[in-house]
C-alpha cells in the first residue's frame, strides 16, 4: 500500500469540483448582482459625499473641524497640537488629497463597523448560543487572508469604493463585537442583580448599566477597529479604492523607496491621531474610576 | 410615607438548586438531607420547606452562617430567585405566580433592597444612584432627584450628592445603598447582610441609624445576618437558618432564653443577657416592693441593674404599657440572670471541658 502519497481526489474530479462552484457562484453574480450593488449605493453616496466635503472645503475649515473633534474627544492640548502639525506637514508633502480620502474612507467603515458590531456585541453577551456560534465567524474574519475575500466582493461589485468598505468591513469589525461583548460580560453580577431588584427591565439594565459600564471596553474596540481599517487601506487600494493606500502600492510596483516611506508614515500620522484621541476619550469615560477614597 | 401593613407570608417553600429541582422535592419531602442530595442527586438543597410570616411594620432578622440559605431566603421575597416550590403571599396575591411584568412591578413599587457589597452603580453619582429606583418606576429625573435629595439628607450624606461611590468610605457607600432602597418609598424593605462588610464601630452606627428610620418609618424589614449580637439588637422577630431548614423562631429574648437545640445553645453562650432580656421575663409578678425604683416592663435586665445601683437600692417596682403596677424584681436576681441561667451546668456539663 502506498502511504506516502496521501489519497487525494483526482485531479478531474478536483478540477470539476471547481468549475462548479465558480460556475454557481457567477451565475449567482449575474443574477443578484444588480440588486446586491443597488443594496449597497447609500454607502457610496455617503463615503462620497464626505469626501467632497473633506476634499472641496477650503483646507484651514477642515483642518479646524479635525483639531475640534480630537480636542472634544481628548480634552488634551498635547494631542491636538501634534494632529495640527502632523496635518500641516502632510499637506505641505502634497499628500492632502489622498489623506481626505484616507479619513472618509476610514470614518465610513468604523461608523458601519460600529452600527453592525455593538448590536451583535450585545446579542453575544445576552446568550452563550449566540456567543458559540458567532465566536468561530469573527475567528474566520480575522484569519482568513484578505485577498481571499476580495475575490467574491470584486466578483460581485466590480472594482470601487463599495467593495473596498465591504472588505475592510469584514476585516476590521470583529474587534468592536468582541469587545462589545466582553465588556458587558463584565458588568459586575451585584450591580446588574442591584438593577434588577429595584425592578428594571432588560433594556434599562442595557441602556442603564451595561452598556455605561462596558462603554470604555467597547471603545478599546472601536480603536482597535480604526487601526485595522488603516491597515487595510493598502490592501483596499488594490480594489481601486483612491487614498493614501494606491500611491503605496504604485511605490511597490516600481521601487519608489521614498513615495512609499512618505504615504506610509501620512498613514501612521493618522493612526496615532485617531488612536490618541479615541483612547483619550475612552479614559475621559471611566472618571468615575479615577478617584479612589483614601 | 409608606407604612407597612401587610404581613409576608411564606408557605412551605423549597429551593432546590440544579438542572432538575422539581423532580427532588418529594424526596426532601420524604426527609432526604441536604447531604443525601447531594450525594444521590447532585442537586443542591437552598431552601427546606420554609413556612415564616415577617409581620408587617417590623424587623424580621433571619440569621444564619454561611451556606444556611439566609441569602436565597431573602431574594426569593423578590424572586430575584426562582423558587422550586411553595407561595409567598403579599397583599393577597401570590410573587412566585405573578408574571415578569407583575413581579418588575412589585420590585418597582412594594420592595426595595440593600446589598451586603453595596453594589452601586460605579458610573453614577451620589444622587443618580438613590434616584434609580424611582427613575426605573418612570419618574421624571427632577422629582426623582428631588424626593432622592430628602433621603441623602436624612442618612445623613449632605454635600456629596455629586460624588462618585468610589470617592466614598464604605460606611458612606452603604448609605447610600440605603437612601437609594429608602427613596423608593416600598413597604419591604430587604436588608441582605447590609452592615456585614463595615467596621464594628460603623455597623454599631449604622444599626442605630436604621433603628431611628425604623421608629418612625415602620416598614416590613427582613434583615439577614450572621452576626448574633446584630440580630439580638435589630430583630423585633428572629428566624434561625441552619441547612435551609428554619430552626428555631421567635423574639431574640426567646431564643437566648429557650434555645431550641445544642446549636443554638452554642451560638447564644455568649451573648450579653443583660442586653436582650426584659425585667418582664424574670420578674416577680404581682409583687410589690417598698422603692422608689420604678421601671417599665421593656427594660432591659443591664438597665434595671443600673436604674438600682444608681438608687443604691436593691429591689425595683415595675409598671406595664399602661403604667400600672404588674410585679418586681430584686438586684440580685436581675444580676443572677445576666451572669449565668440557673441551669448552665446542668444543661451541657461538656461544653466547659472542650
Amino acid at each position: 500500500m502506498n502511504l506516502v502519497d496521501f489519497p487525494a481526489m483526482s485531479r478531474g474530479d478536483l478540477r470539476d469540483l471547481r468549475i462548479g462552484v465558480d460556475t454557481a457562484f457567477r451565475d449567482f453574480t449575474r443574477a443578484y448582482g444588480e440588486t446586491l450593488e443597488q443594496m449597497f449605493h447609500p454607502i457610496q453616496v455617503l463615503l462620497i459625499f464626505i469626501e467632497n466635503l473633506l476634499i472641496d472645503s477650503p483646507w484651514i475649515l477642515v483642518l479646524a473641524a479635525i483639531s475640534g473633534l480630537v480636542w472634544a474627544l481628548s480634552r488634551s492640548a498635547k494631542i491636538v497640537a501634534g494632529t495640527v502639525i502632523a496635518l500641516l506637514l502632510i499637506g505641505y508633502f502634497g499628500m492632502w488629497e489622498d489623506t481626505m480620502r484616507t479619513i472618509a474612507m476610514v470614518a465610513v467603515c468604523t461608523l458601519i463597523a460600529v452600527v453592525i458590531g455593538i448590536p451583535v456585541g450585545i446579542l453575544m453577551a445576552r446568550t452563550d448560543r449566540a456567543n458559540q456560534l458567532i465566536t468561530p465567524i469573527l475567528d474566520m474574519m480575522q484569519t482568513m487572508p484578505s485577498f481571499v475575500y476580495l475575490i467574491p466582493v470584486v466578483m460581485i461589485f466590480g472594482l470601487g469604493k463599495v467593495p473596498g468598505v465591504i472588505a475592510v468591513v469584514i476585516y476590521a469589525v470583529p474587534p468592536v463585537i468582541r469587545l462589545t461583548n466582553l465588556g458587558i460580560r463584565q458588568v459586575p453580577a451585584d450591580v446588574l442583580e442591584a438593577a434588577e431588584a429595584f425592578g428594571s427591565n432588560p433594556r434599562q439594565k442595557l441602556k442603564d448599566v451595561q452598556l455605561p459600564l462596558a462603554l470604555p471596553t467597547i471603545m478599546a474596540g472601536v480603536n482597535q477597529t480604526i487601526m485595522m481599517s488603516l491597515a487595510m487601506v493598502v490592501v483596499a487600494s488594490m480594489i481601486g479604492v483612491r487614498g493614501l493606500g494606491q500611491p503605496v502600492l504604485q511605490a511597490i510596483n516600481n521601487q519608489y523607496f521614498t513615495l512609499g516611506v512618505m504615504n506610509g508614515l501620512a498613514i501612521v500620522a493618522i493612526a496615532i491621531i485617531f488612536d490618541r484621541a479615541t483612547q483619550a476619550y475612552g479614559k475621559r469615560l471611566q472618571k468615575h474610576l479615577e478617584a479612589e477614597h483614601g | 410615607m409608606a407604612e407597612a401593613v401587610h404581613d409576608i407570608q411564606i408557605n412551605r417553600l423549597y429551593k432546590i438548586f440544579g438542572p432538575n429541582g422539581a423532580a427532588h422535592v418529594a424526596d426532601v419531602e420524604a426527609g432526604m438531607t441536604k447531604d443525601e442530595l447531594k450525594a444521590k442527586h447532585n442537586h443542591v438543597l437552598g431552601l427546606d420547606n420554609i413556612t415564616l410570616t415577617i409581620p408587617a411594620g417590623r424587623i424580621q432578622v433571619v440569621m444564619g452562617l454561611s451556606g444556611s440559605g439566609k441569602s436565597t431566603l431573602i431574594r426569593h421575597i423578590n424572586r430575584l430567585i426562582e423558587p422550586t416550590s411553595g407561595e409567598i403571599l403579599f397583599e393577597d396575591r401570590d410573587i412566585v405566580k405573578m408574571s415578569q411584568t407583575e413581579l418588575r412591578e412589585f420590585r418597582r413599587r412594594k420592595t426595595a433592597m440593600v446589598f451586603q457589597k453595596f453594589a452601586l452603580f460605579p458610573h453614577r453619582t451620589v444622587l443618580e444612584n438613590t434616584s434609580y429606583g424611582l427613575r426605573v418606576s418612570g419618574l421624571s429625573t427632577r422629582e426623582a432627584e428631588e424626593r432622592a435629595r430628602r433621603w441623602i439628607s436624612r442618612v445623613g450624606l449632605d454635600g456629596f450628592e455629586e460624588s462618585y461611590p468610589n470617592q466614598l468610605s464604605g460606611g458612606m457607600q452603604q448609605r447610600v445603598g440605603l437612601a437609594r432602597a429608602l427613596t423608593n418609598d416600598a413597604e419591604i424593605l430587604l436588608m441582605d447582610e447590609a452592615f456585614s462588610a463595615l467596621d464594628p464601630l460603623i455597623r454599631t452606627d449604622m444599626q442605630s441609624v436604621l433603628l431611628d428610620l425604623q421608629q418612625e418609618l415602620r416598614k416590613t424589614i427582613v434583615f439577614i445576618t450572621h452576626d448574633l449580637d446584630e440580630a439580638l439588637r435589630l430583630g423585633d422577630k428572629i428566624a434561625i437558618l441552619r441547612d435551609g431548614r428554619i430552626i428555631q423562631q421567635g423574639t431574640g429574648e426567646q431564643i437566648v432564653l429557650r434555645p431550641a437545640d445544642d446549636y443554638i445553645s452554642s451560638f447564644v453562650q455568649d451573648v450579653k443577657r443583660g442586653h436582650v432580656i426584659t425585667v418582664r421575663t424574670v420578674m416577680r409578678k404581682g409583687e410589690r416592693a417598698d422603692t422608689p425604683v420604678t421601671l417599665p416592663v421593656t427594660a432591659l435586665l443591664e438597665e434595671a441593674a443600673r436604674a438600682m445601683t444608681d438608687a443604691d437600692i436593691n429591689r425595683a417596682n415595675i409598671t406595664g404599657k399602661d403604667g400600672s403596677h404588674v410585679g418586681m424584681i430584686t438586684l440580685k436576681k436581675c444580676v443572677a440572670e445576666m451572669i449565668a441561667p440557673d441551669d448552665r451546668e446542668a444543661v451541657d456539663p461538656e461544653a466547659q471541658v472542650a
